[in-house]
């Protein structure tokens, strides 16, 4: 790769990443609030099954004061009545108690009262990623690519059953996907569930019972198995704190991927997202991003370098929240139609260009999708291609393709064809990374110079106009959207002079 | 596992083909050979294939084969099998109902508009309820179109409108009145515990109350869709695997000169 494009690149998706952050500095949205709710240890539901984050949230947006942010008025609330906020949350949502009417405390009385509180929670956050840090020390990992497979039945306990089949035939990540839907829901439902269309609630419980099978699984198979969740949608930085209190892994965490696919407004996700990944990051949770998503809808040739400048960009994003390179699953995908002459060799070109431009990234790859047909015998050699190319170029996270993908959520033996069919490959072609050169001059040489000459040109384009403006034109996955229009605008305020969100500091300075 | 290369069992069925009697053909006519693979919730061993053979019998399979069998996780046995089934149908008494338009390509269904109907055709698309997936709306509407078919936003004489994923079935209504539309397209891809019987009936019986059903052809299509299905739900038609942009215009331009032409 010529080193020299790839760090103009990064020095163009830096200034696009500068320009989003200083807009998102100066709002918070309901999300937010309600996380630093969670935060503070605020957690369960009114009589109405309304979350009590979302009560407190409510009340402070109804009376238009929101922009001064929860941590003012729980404070203010905590020294006058000497409650702790569980309390004044549940006396909020009886009628007892109102916020807005509470005096306001002095400074220094209100941090003194809420600072045990912020400790308790870092400390629990970090006692979370010491515990995953210890077992992958005594347990120990499977090798990389990590082997991701999806559990999707709707009911958690199912779910644990699937899983626990997953990780004893070799599976490293384990992701629940998502009930149809929630990406929309502005709170994050409670306690564990059994219904869901297409997946299964995220909720905190569900990930607690989650997380405690695969412990109990990863003892007995003697490996770490990861745990993984959709942190994307209306609620982003509460799932993220939901996770980190709960020791899950890893998190799809991209507000592109909301805005272009589940129409989300881009003000309100891209503000989410900031304190979402300083979560993330300060849990030690990978994240992963959903580029690959560009190719379901826009050509996978023509449109390789939408996923390349998206992947820069988003990395700059994340290094803005303090997210280390490591934990960054930067999304790419074997997508192309495979009756394409050579398409494999263009595969295998993006996705060696991918590893060398993010070297310590633990990159996402993902499986073919659009392109399986139901004719489950051909769908099982692209797999295997896509699984080839996944040792060859050291992917970190391998999405498994399923035979049966298009038809139905997995059998468990679809489950166990694919691990075995990605066990064989990676196997049985261990090191060919190491042995085979790409010849000078070559297709595939060309091929990932080309894709690298268009990020940068579409960098170049993305800087004059600003994320948003590009947002607003389609520049990826052919998807348009209007800043303005979307789902959840309405949740973002701007800070006000009291505002403060003292676990930003707290957790990007962890290091 | 097995007995070798060469199958040695005798052949002594007649093997003329009878349509009013198929049977599933392996390597000769009336074998009646099925390839089939399943989980059992068994534990792994000689008790679980024997399981799996009865099972066989059970749905009308002779001389039931386990090829290969392997646990996946305790107390789950995962089978390869084969059989001859006992079964046959009469495939000269089948009528299938079909989408009964003459498929055109882009430019024939664009100049079939011009000189039949004289004005664009408005079609507006979504994909409904809590579904969350646009590949099928995208693949029949986007420009680019899906494996070669172009979408109908690249055909003149189509207006189109795509609005995406997770439309309430009330506010789809809601647009396509507000944009004039000859026509909804409805697309349909998760199909968990049929939900997308019940919002696509739900589209229905909204149309109907609110006197538009007669108003706009409807039509819908998803990998789990047939045109059967379709009618039985009250659509025009419905389009599954395998069908693209070119029959779906094709349809919605041929209903559309039907209707004009029964209205006079």
């Amino acid at each position: 790769m010529d080193q020299q494009k790839v760090d103009r690149a990064r020095q163009l998706a830096r200034m696009i990443a500068e320009d989003v952050q200083s807009f998102a500095d100066g709002y918070t949205t309901v999300a937010v609030e309600r996380t630093i709710c969670r935060l503070l240890g605020i957690d369960g539901v009114d009589e109405n099954e309304v979350p009590l984050p979302n009560v407190v949230v409510e009340a402070l947006r109804g009376a238009g004061v929101l922009g001064q942010g929860v941590m003012f008025y729980i404070g203010n609330a905590m020294v006058a009545t000497g409650k702790t906020p569980q309390q004044i949350a549940e006396a909020g949502a009886d009628g007892s108690l109102d916020l807005t009417k509470v005096p306001v405390a002095a400074q220094k009385s209100a941090d003194a009262a809420l600072q045990p509180v912020i400790m308790g929670s870092i400390e629990r956050i970090r006692q979370r990623r010491n515990r995953r840090e210890q077992y992958l020390k005594t347990l120990g990992e499977g090798p990389k690519p990590y082997l991701y497979i999806i559990v999707a039945t709707g009911n958690i306990y199912e779910d644990v059953v699937q899983a626990e089949a997953g990780a004893r035939q070799g599976a490293d990540v384990i992701a629940v996907i998502r009930t149809t839907g929630q990406s929309l829901l502005d709170y994050v439902p409670y306690g564990a569930t059994t219904e869901g269309f297409g997946g299964t609630y995220a909720t905190q419980e569900n990930f607690r019972i989650m997380r405690a099978a695969l412990d109990k699984v990863g003892e007995e198979v003697g490996r770490y198995i990861r745990l993984c969740n959709y942190c994307s949608g209306l609620c982003m930085p509460e799932i993220a704190i939901m996770g980190a209190f709960e020791g899950l892994d890893v998190m799809l965490n991209d507000a592109l991927y909301g805005i272009l696919f589940r129409d989300i407004n881009m003000q309100r996700t891209l503000v989410d997202q900031y304190f979402s990944r300083v979560i993330n990051g300060f849990a030690g949770v990978i994240i992963n991003t959903g580029e690959d998503n560009y190719l379901t809808t826009a050509d996978a040739v023509e449109a390789a370098h939408t996923v390349l400048a998206s992947d820069i960009i988003n990395e700059q994003l994340a290094l803005l929240a303090g997210l280390p390179e490591e934990q960054m699953g930067l999304g790419h995908a074997f997508e192309m139609d495979p009756m394409l002459t050579n398409g494999f060799l263009y595969e295998l070109a993006q996705a060696q260009m991918t590893r060398e431009i993010f070297p310590k990234a633990t990159l996402k790859y993902m499986p073919p999708t659009k392109f399986m047909t139901g004719n489950i015998f051909r769908g099982h050699i692209q797999d295997a291609l896509f699984n080839i190319i996944g040792i060859w170029t050291h992917q970190g996270i391998q999405l498994l393709g399923m035979p049966t993908e298009a038809i139905h959520t997995p059998f468990m033996s679809d489950r166990y064809l694919s691990i075995e069919n990605a066990r064989y490959i990676f196997n049985n072609m261990k090191d060919i990374g190491e042995e085979v050169e790409f010849k000078e001059g070559g297709i595939i040489r060309q091929r990932a110079a080309l894709v690298l000459d268009n990020a940068v040109a579409l960098l170049e384009e993305l800087v004059k106009e600003g994320l948003f403006n590009a947002l607003e034109k389609g520049k990826f996955g052919d998807v348009k959207r209007p800043k303005n229009g979307g789902k959840g605008l309405d949740g973002v305020v701007a800070k006000g002079a009291q505002y403060s969100n003292p676990f930003i500091d707290l957790m990007k300075g962890r290091r | 596992m097995s007995g070798g290369l060469y199958s040695m069992d005798a052949k002594d069925f007649d093997k003329t083909l009878d349509l009013t009697k198929v049977k599933p053909y392996g390597d000769t006519m009336n074998d009646g050979k099925v390839q089939l693979s399943f989980t059992l919730p068994v534990p792994c061993g000689p008790e679980a294939v024997e399981a799996a053979k009865l099972l066989l019998k059970e749905m009308g399979f002779n001389n039931p084969l386990v090829v290969f069998y392997q646990e996946l996780t305790p107390g789950y046995t995962f089978f390869n099998c084969y059989g001859s089934t006992i079964h046959t149908v009469d495939f000269t008494s089948i009528y299938v109902p079909k989408v009964e338009s003459t498929v055109m390509e882009m430019k024939e269904t664009d100049e079939y508009i011009r000189q039949n109907i004289g004005r664009k055709l408005i079609v507006v698309g979504a994909s409904t309820g809590t579904d969350a997936h646009t590949v099928g709306i995208d693949a029949i509407m986007n420009m680019k179109g899906y494996a070669g078919h172009y979408g109908i936003e690249r055909y003149d004489m189509f207006e189109a409108y795509n609005l995406g994923s997770q439309v309430p079935n009330e506010e789809f209504i809601a647009k396509g009145v507000e944009l004039h539309a000859d026509a909804l397209l409805v697309s349909q891809t998760v199909t968990q515990k049929d939900v997308h019987i019940k919002n696509m009936t739900e589209l229905i019986e909204l149309l109907e109350a609110e006197g538009l059903r007669d108003k706009l052809i409807v039509v819908c299509g998803g990998p789990r869709i047939s045109h059967e299905l379709a009618k039985e739900l009250g659509f025009d038609a419905g389009f599954g695997a395998g069908t693209y942009a070119d029959d779906v215009a094709s349809f919605v331009a041929q209903e559309f000169v039907k209707r004009m032409n029964t209205k006079k």
